[in-house]
C-alpha cells in the first residue's frame, strides 16, 4: 500500500524530492566517512570475510569502495563503479577471494549505512521512509553492479584459461620425415577429442604423414567414450592414408577396456612411446643403427 | 558429369572433378568395371580430392567399386580424402571397410607399386 501511495505523487515532484534527499544523504555519508568506514571494516573482520587479505589492505579497499559507493549515490551513474568493480575483481580473484565474500562486504556496507540512517532520522519516521525510498534502490543497484562485475570477471578468467589449456594441449609434432607424434596429456572430453582429431588430420595433410603415433600415457582415464573417440581418430586418419599406432596404454587402462568390453582390435597398439616410434620407423623403412659402441673410453678422455 | 578415367600403364586413374550425383557414381562404377577388364588393369585409383562432401551412398558405391574390382583382379585405392570429409565420415559412422586409402595420387601410385599396404 505504501508504494501505491508513493506512486500517487506526481513523478516530477517525487524525482525532485528524491534527488534532494539523496544530496542530503550523500552529505551525511561524507561527513561521517571516517567513522562509518571504520565501522564497516570492523564488521568485515568480525564476519571473517576477505580472510585472504591483511587488515591494512581491507582498510584501503574499504576506503575506495566507500567513496565509490557514495559517488554512485550522488551521481546515480554506475559506470565508474563498474570499472572499479572490474579492477577490484582482477586484483582479488587471484588471491582466492570468493563470490560470497565480495557480495557479503557490499551488503555489510549497505547495512552499516542503513543503520546510520536509522539513527539519524529516528525521530521523524515519515522522513526516514522517504530517505529509505531514495537510498534502497540505489544501494541495491550498487550491490548488483559489484556482484555482476565480480562474476563476469571470474567467467572471463575461466574462459581465458580454458582457451589457454586448449591451445597448449595438442601439439602435433613431426619426428621424422612422414612420421608424426601426438602426445595427449590430460582428460579427453568430446570437444577436445574433436579438436585433436581435426588438428591431427590437418597435420597429416600438411606434413604428408604416413604414420602417426598417438601417445596416451598422460591420459588419466580411458573409458568407453574416450576409446570411441580414439577409434574415430584412427579411422579418420586411416581414410587419409595414414597408419595410426596408439601407445601408452597402461596395464590398468588395458584391463578396464577389456573389462568394459571395448574392442580396440582394429587399432595398432604398442606398449610405450619408444616401441611405437620404433614400429613406425620400421613401417617407414628406416633402420636406426647405434654407431658409437665405444663411448665409455671416449667419455673418459676429457676427464683425464 | 561423367568422371574421366585415365589409363596409366597397368593402372586406371579416375579423377573426380566436381560433386557427383548418384547416377554419376553408378556410371563411374560401371565404367571402371568395364575398363579394368578391357585394359587388364592391376590397380585402380579413385581421386576424391575435389569432393568436400561424401554421403553414405558415395561411400557405399566406393566400397562396391573396390569389391567389384577385386573380383576382376585389381586393387583399388581411394586417394585425397580431405580432413573435414574424413572427420565427417567417422562421425556419421561411414567407413570404407578394408578398402585402401592414401593421402594423394602420388601416394596411391606408390602404394600400388609396392604392391603391399604397410598396414596389413
Amino acid at each position: 500500500m505504501k508504494s501505491l501511495k508513493g506512486k500517487g505523487t506526481p513523478a516530477l515532484l517525487r524525482n525532485d524530492s528524491t534527488s534532494a534527499l539523496l544530496t542530503e544523504l550523500v552529505a551525511h555519508l561524507r561527513q561521517n566517512r571516517t567513522q562509518l568506514r571504520e565501522e564497516w571494516a570492523r564488521r568485515i573482520t568480525e564476519s571473517q570475510l576477505l580472510t585472504a587479505m591483511t587488515k591494512e589492505e581491507i582498510f584501503v579497499e574499504a576506503t575506495s569502495v566507500y567513496d565509490n559507493y557514495v559517488a554512485v549515490l550522488e551521481t546515480g551513474s554506475v559506470e565508474a563503479l563498474q570499472a572499479y568493480a572490474r579492477d577490484l575483481s582482477e586484483r582479488i580473484i587471484p588471491r582466492g577471494v570468493e563470490t560470497h565474500e565480495v557480495v557479503g562486504i557490499v551488503l555489510l556496507l549497505r547495512d552499516v549505512l542503513a543503520r546510520s540512517l536509522f539513527k539519524k532520522y529516528q525521530s521523524d519516521f515519515a522522513l526516514l521512509n522517504r530517505v529509505l525510498d531514495a537510498y534502497e534502490p540505489a544501494a541495491n543497484r550498487i550491490a548488483n553492479t559489484v556482484a555482476v562485475g565480480f562474476v563476469q570477471e571470474r567467467e572471463r578468467i575461466i574462459r581465458q584459461q580454458q582457451e589457454a589449456i586448449r591451445e597448449l594441449s595438442t601439439p602435433v609434432l613431426q619426428v621424422r620425415e612422414r612420421l608424426l607424434i601426438l602426445p595427449i596429456i590430460g582428460v579427453i572430453d568430446p570437444q577436445r577429442a574433436r579438436q585433436l582429431t581435426e588438428q591431427l588430420l590437418r597435420g597429416i595433410r600438411s606434413n604428408r604423414a604416413k604414420v602417426v603415433v598417438i601417445d596416451i600415457t598422460g591420459v588419466p582415464a580411458v573409458d568407453a567414450t574416450v576409446a570411441n573417440h580414439l577409434v574415430q581418430t584412427v579411422d579418420a586418419s586411416r581414410l587419409m592414408g595414414a597408419t595410426v599406432i596408439v601407445t601408452g596404454l597402461s596395464a590398468e587402462i588395458a584391463q578396464t577396456l577389456v573389462t568394459i568390453g571395448v574392442d580396440l582390435s582394429k587399432m595398432k597398439t604398442i606398449g610405450d612411446l619408444q616401441g611405437g616410434i620404433e614400429e613406425a620407423e620400421r613401417l617407414l623403412g628406416y633402420k636406426v643403427i647405434l654407431e658409437a659402441v665405444e663411448t665409455p673410453p671416449a667419455m673418459k678422455r676429457p676427464a683425464v | 558429369m561423367r568422371v574421366p578415367i585415365l589409363k596409366q600403364g597397368h593402372y586406371l586413374i579416375a579423377s573426380i572433378q566436381s560433386a557427383l550425383t548418384d547416377a554419376d557414381l553408378l556410371q563411374l562404377r560401371d565404367d571402371l568395371a568395364e575398363m579394368a577388364g578391357k585394359y587388364r588393369s592391376r590397380g585402380i585409383i579413385v581421386d576424391v580430392t575435389a569432393l568436400d562432401v561424401m554421403d553414405s551412398f558415395a561411400v557405399r558405391t566406393l566400397r562396391a567399386i573396390a569389391h567389384i574390382l577385386r573380383m576382376r583382379g585389381a586393387r583399388t585405392v581411394i586417394v585425397g580424402i580431405q580432413p573435414d570429409v574424413a572427420f565427417a565420415m567417422v562421425q556419421m559412422g561411414l567407413t570404407l571397410g578394408d578398402t585402401q586409402t592414401a593421402l594423394d595420387l602420388e601416394e596411391g601410385l606408390d602404394l600400388l607399386e609396392r604392391g603391399r599396404d604397410p598396414r596389413e
